[in-house]
């Protein structure tokens, strides 16, 4: 029990009033940049890395740890209400979150979003500190065949997604795949889809996709409709600020199994918090269509609380794989990995030995930070929502600029802009034809991870096949999906009426 | 009205003496500087500009030194675009070895030919390492092995076309190896190179120094040689010349000026940059990184980078990228 030990003399070192401001100035900063569309927590560590010139190593990655949190407790705010995720880890959010909200329900939404990524932080973190160096040894396991397995297990889970409309799930879903190959291709260095353009050699970014199809995208639908259909528009948000017992019981198992998919995530890097984040979402789907009354499609509660528990154990976790290994399983980890270069410090097995101080009032800060989320998301659940009342048209205008703000203060390049734009009107055209967008998403995310490890494997092995089964890992996973895949079949047979309502 | 007439005499105002400022600035380039970093927040340019900027300010080298990011395709996007800044003496450009690479890699119609560089500042050598548990002591058991069957021997490091594929090239073809047969997973950074070679996907792996310094000190990799031309001090590693393989490519970082400036402004900004490295706030910025001394300017500088393309751009061809 020398982890509780250190974890308290961490706690000393985070509670100085000091620290304490950082923390704070980091949550808040971390929360504005979540809401707004198109600006990730990624980029506000990378503006804020020239203060490592100034700050002592300690405060510095206490605010960036808030500044991490902060975006994913924010970037589920404008999901919920607008329909326009934060950051591409608030996708699966805004499925069944932004119907509740049409639905009246905006403020209970925002509070299961909050609760859910408090509950999978803290998880996460008590995790970090039990477990780093035992995180470390379980991620050598994981080599490229493991990916590939991971990468198609990962297909299937999320495929409810697609089911409804198969052919425009499909068409969807291989135009994600598609936008994802361009670029140079990091294996062989062939150019693919680039068109010779220079500004296309790095490949289309998930963040500018998300922003522009999501987020523009709504905009696109609402200034098409907003005249001849206001009412669908208008949602008042109800009176009652708080989750009712019944909802928080709802909710509550969803909180934990949408955490149980999260953790382990968060080790093995496969860039990011959206894979799980899908993953919990279709399960819940999946158990919501065996309910009497299944919620699905009409604002399920379970819907929002899986995702956001999901996609903060994993971000919780990648910090400690960033910390025990120096892996930065995220964009913000790799930002936030250059700070720790800047001070001179590796992070990886030997941080924990060379700077205990720092880590553990790191980790300490872990947990302040969610309380501190906690406090400023819940209360705040209730004005976020007045946003509604904004009348639409200034609404939209506001997130359009900042959608051009986030994806052109990345890079600033006017060539992002339009970008932007043009697959802003793809967007729009898919939705008005009932394309769904979230298939086209998990393309984007899962395309690159399946091909180049599975390319990677097959490099290794000189071509073998048989790597690609290799391992207990592999068989495990490809047995879990078989098994996945004929009990769909055998509901299919059973029962070919169940549908959400 | 009164408010609008206030707003609009602000405005005016403020447009006003920015404008005298900018145009101040054109003379004095010790007042105000703008260093690009042609890459994204958090890498190895950025890091160089950032600490170049710090050094600068604290030391007054410079009152005003800003750091602009232009990120894309190894540098060549940033490179082009400030090949049009012609004449703007208050703006230079983060360069090096990545940057001459990917020039050739993507065959890109701006070259170092269309900008001046001022100098070469600093240099960051690559190690070949191995997993702790492989059966290569040295260098030599390692190529003994890999001349034998190289298709089957993976190797892994930085992106394609990189420093670290590029050496791996370069060690091949001293061993007679066809750079064809090199079988070279690339990845985009050191953390990821080190998943890969610890779970057993590579038996070697190339990136820089340090990537991988706390993987060797903590047993859990070894490495065989360091990539450099003479052997560096506290990295207790022979250099691959000494173990007779000829391959000595480094990783160099250095400062471009913008062609059409007057050659007074072009000795002011070579003074302002020797100023900059001699002050104790770059000299403590090289120690953290790691990075060696590597000062060069003038007609050296030229020459240097004439040799540095011809060896890479060799070396990509041999590849076939």
């Amino acid at each position: 029990m020398e982890s509780i030990e250190l974890l308290l003399q961490g706690f000393g070192g985070a509670l100085t009033p000091a620290n304490l401001m950082w923390v704070l100035l980091g949550c808040l900063l971390g929360t504005a940049v979540g809401v707004l569309p198109g600006l990730g927590s990624s980029m506000a560590v990378a503006l804020l890395l020239p203060m490592t010139f100034a700050l002592d190593p300690t405060a510095a990655f206490i605010m960036f740890a808030g500044v991490y949190f902060g975006g994913l407790f924010g970037d589920s705010t404008m999901a919920i209400l607008m329909n326009t995720p934060g950051q591409a880890s608030a996708i699966a959010s805004t499925f069944e979150g932004h119907r509740m909200a049409k639905d009246g329900r905006a403020a209970q939404a925002l509070a299961t979003a909050a609760i859910g990524a408090f509950i999978g932080g803290m998880t996460a973190a008590v995790v970090v500190v039990f477990l780093a160096p035992q995180l470390a040894a379980w991620s050598a396991n994981f080599g490229s065949a493991e990916f590939f397995a991971l990468a198609l297990f990962a297909f299937v889970a999320t495929s409810s997604v697609v089911s409804d409309s198969a052919v425009k799930g499909l068409a969807s879903l291989v135009l994600g795949l598609g936008i994802a190959t361009v670029g140079i291709d990091a294996t062989s260095g062939t150019e693919r889809g680039t068109l010779g353009v220079p500004e296309m050699f790095d490949g289309i970014s998930l963040v500018t996709v998300t922003v522009a199809v999501l987020a523009l995208g709504e905009v696109f639908h609402m200034a098409a409709r907003i005249r001849r259909d206001p009412h669908a528009v208008a949602m008042r948000p109800s009176g009652r600020p708080w989750l009712s017992g019944a909802e928080f019981r709802e909710a509550a198992p969803a909180w934990a199994r949408g955490t149980a998919i999260g953790l382990p995530f968060g080790v093995i890097p496969v860039g990011g918090a959206e894979v799980p984040t899908f993953m919990a979402y279709d399960l819940e789907r999946r158990l919501d269509r065996r309910r009497a009354r299944p919620t699905f499609g009409r604002g399920s509660i379970r819907g929002l609380a899986a995702p956001e528990a999901a996609g903060n154990a994993t971000t919780g976790t990648a910090m400690g794989a960033l910390l025990a290994l120096g892996l930065p399983v995220s964009a913000t980890a790799a930002i936030m990995l250059a700070a720790f270069r800047q001070y001179g410090l590796q992070p990886g097995p030997l941080l924990f030995d060379r700077a205990p101080d720092l880590v553990w009032s790191l980790l300490a800060s872990f947990f302040v930070a969610m309380v501190v989320l906690l406090i400023i998301n819940l209360p705040f659940a209730r004005i976020w929502a007045k946003l509604l009342l904004i009348p639409p048209p200034y609404l939209y205008a506001g997130i359009t600029m900042f959608c051009g703000l986030g994806v052109y203060a990345t890079s600033g390049s006017r060539f992002d802009l339009f970008m932007l734009l043009g697959i802003g009107i793809v967007g729009f055209v898919l939705r008005r034809h009932g394309v769904p967008l979230a298939p086209l998403m998990i393309g984007m995310v899962l395309g690159p991870l399946a091909e180049t490890s599975l390319r990677d494997a097959l490099l290794s092995s000189n071509g073998d096949y048989s790597v690609l089964v290799g391992s207990w890992i592999t068989l495990l996973l490809y047995g879990v999906l078989l098994l996945v895949v004929l009990l769909t079949v055998r509901s299919k047979i059973v029962s070919r009426t169940r549908k959400d309502v | 009205m009164i408010v609008y007439g206030l707003v609009a005499a602000l405005i005016v105002g403020w447009a006003l003496t920015a404008s005298v400022r900018s145009a101040h600035s054109g003379q004095d380039l010790r007042a105000n500087l703008t260093l690009i970093a042609p890459a994204g927040a958090g890498g190895g340019w950025d890091t160089f500009t950032r600490e170049l900027q710090a050094a600068m300010r604290a030391q007054k080298v410079v009152n005003n030194a800003q750091v602009v990011n232009i990120p894309g395709a190894g540098g060549t996007i940033g490179l082009g675009k400030y090949s049009t800044m012609d004449g703007q003496a208050d703006t230079l450009l983060t360069s090096g070895t990545v940057m001459v690479g990917a020039i050739a890699l993507n065959d890109s119609p701006v070259t170092l030919e269309d900008v001046r560089p001022i100098a070469r500042i600093s240099e960051e050598y690559d190690v070949i390492v191995v997993p702790a548990d492989s059966p290569y002591q040295s260098i030599d058991d390692l190529v003994a092995d890999w001349t034998q069957d190289p298709k089957a021997f993976p190797w892994t490091g930085g992106s394609a076309g990189g420093l670290d594929h590029l050496i791996v090239a370069d060690l091949a073809l001293k061993n007679d190896i066809g750079p064809d047969e090199v079988t070279y997973i690339p990845k985009s950074g050191g953390a990821e190179a080190i998943q890969v070679l610890t779970s057993g996907g590579a038996r070697a792996a190339v990136s820089g120094y340090n990537e991988f310094a706390d993987q060797i000190e903590a047993g859990r990799m070894r490495g065989l040689a360091i990539v450099s031309p003479e052997p560096v001090e506290g990295i207790d590693m022979p250099t691959l010349v000494d173990q007779g393989y000829d391959v000595a490519m480094t990783n160099w970082r250095g400062l471009l000026a913008p062609a059409g400036i007057t050659d007074e402004q072009f000795a002011e900004l070579e003074e302002i940059v020797a100023e900059t490295v001699q002050t104790p706030e770059w000299k403590d910025a090289m120690e953290r990184n790691k990075w060696a001394d590597v000062f060069l300017v003038g007609p050296e500088l030229e020459d240097f980078l004439v040799e540095d393309t011809a060896t890479i751009e060799a070396l990509v061809e041999e590849l076939g990228l």
